[in-house]
């Protein structure tokens, strides 16, 4: 009898268990669906088409004419082919560090100086809702990032060759959390970034909204702050290095939806 | 200034469902800055909506809603092609109204 009792309330704990577990996961997806239909990054993404339309700057002109890789002005599908290479500097470059580029040329700002300003202020404000913006008008398209030119296949050795370089009091590099399937900090699952559905996925998403700071966060954002967490100083906003992970991780992602500017808890 | 507001509205049958996203710092008067300072509170207290000029939903508001608060309700009449607007007062007496057309 005893034993019978027993047995049935291991039978009884097992399914509930189980349940609990599928809960979790259940539980974040919806809550995820419940903001996502006011989603506030799209107030950034209005405030971001306003700023890339408005005469601004020292030299008092719009971003319209701003080339982001697709010609002079043009935005739809510009962000899912970045990073990339352009003759003009020379260099391969995404998103926010070719706003840089556009803002200082045809606006007359110091990148250096909006480089140096802390995220979320003055002009850093802007460049997220720019990047938002930017971001929208390629939503629901895919990755293909291109890997023609010598340089942007150099970055993107460059960018595996960071994502898997360990150091830092922890001993962690980006591969030690993104590099195996089904890893988890805490309750968030976290992508596999060296391949898909992950690297669309990750990569794809932002920039993003994050809830917790109530502030839209462009990639740069996102690099630093997994820096932060790996107790590595960050290379540096739109460095090379930074702009080399985006090439492995966007390539890695060749063929994902873009869902940027998406919502993250 | 303040940024606008993003309003959707929908008629179905006889409900009109209005999905709001509004833009504001939301400031509960809780927090405290870099250098340790109490950062002033700052939010909406006040919020209404009309439909042709009537009233259909009126709320007050406090610092424990959100930043860029996301509000939906639904009143009953309202046709595709008519308008509604939602106004906002906050603690400092800035407002600011928007309009949508109902589809």
């Amino acid at each position: 009898m005893r034993w019978n009792l027993l047995g049935l309330t291991a039978v009884c704990l097992l399914p509930l268990s189980v349940a609990a577990q599928k809960s979790t996961a259940e539980g974040i997806a919806e809550y995820r669906a419940m903001l996502a239909d006011g989603n506030p990054a799209e107030l950034y993404e209005a405030r971001g088409e306003a700023l890339w339309k408005q005469a601004r700057g020292p030299k008092n002109a719009p971003l319209t004419q701003c080339d982001l890789g697709k010609g002079p002005g043009v935005v739809k599908g510009a962000f899912v082919e970045l990073p990339r290479y352009f003759s003009d500097t020379g260099r391969v470059q995404d998103l926010e560090s070719r706003l840089l580029t556009c803002m200082e040329t045809l606006q007359g700002f110091s990148a250096e100086a909006i480089a140096k300003t802390p995220f979320g202020r003055d002009e850093q404000k802007n460049i997220e809702s720019l990047v938002a913006y930017i971001s929208g008008e390629s939503r629901g398209m895919k990755f293909n990032l291109p890997q023609a030119h010598a340089q942007e296949k150099l970055m993107y050795a460059v960018g595996k060759q960071v994502f898997y370089q360990r150091g830092g009091p922890y001993d962690f590099s980006c591969a030690s959390c993104h590099g195996e399937d089904n890893k988890r900090v805490r309750l968030q699952d976290l992508p596999n970034l060296t391949k898909n559905p992950g690297a669309g996925d990750g990569f794809g998403a932002w920039p993003a909204y994050r809830v917790s700071s109530g502030d839209l966060w462009g990639m740069q954002r996102r690099l630093n702050d997994c820096y932060r967490q790996q107790r590595f100083p960050f290379p540096g906003y739109a460095s090379d290095a930074t702009i080399a992970l985006g090439v492995f991780m966007g390539v890695n992602g060749k063929g994902g939806v873009s869902t940027a500017p998406a919502l993250k808890r | 200034m303040s940024d606008p507001m993003r309003i959707r509205a929908q008629a179905q049958g006889e409900k009109t469902t209005v999905r709001v996203l509004v833009s504001h710092e939301m400031e509960s008067g809780q927090r405290k800055d870099a250098a340790g300072k109490t950062v002033p509170a700052w939010f909406i207290q006040n919020i209404s909506a009309t439909h042709n000029g009537k009233t259909v939903m009126n709320a007050q508001w406090g610092p424990a809603v959100s930043k860029n608060p996301f509000l939906q309700f639904a009143f009953k009449g309202g046709k595709a092609g008519d308008k509604v607007a939602v106004s906002w007062v906050d603690n400092k007496g800035d407002k600011r109204t928007d309009e949508a057309v109902i589809s």
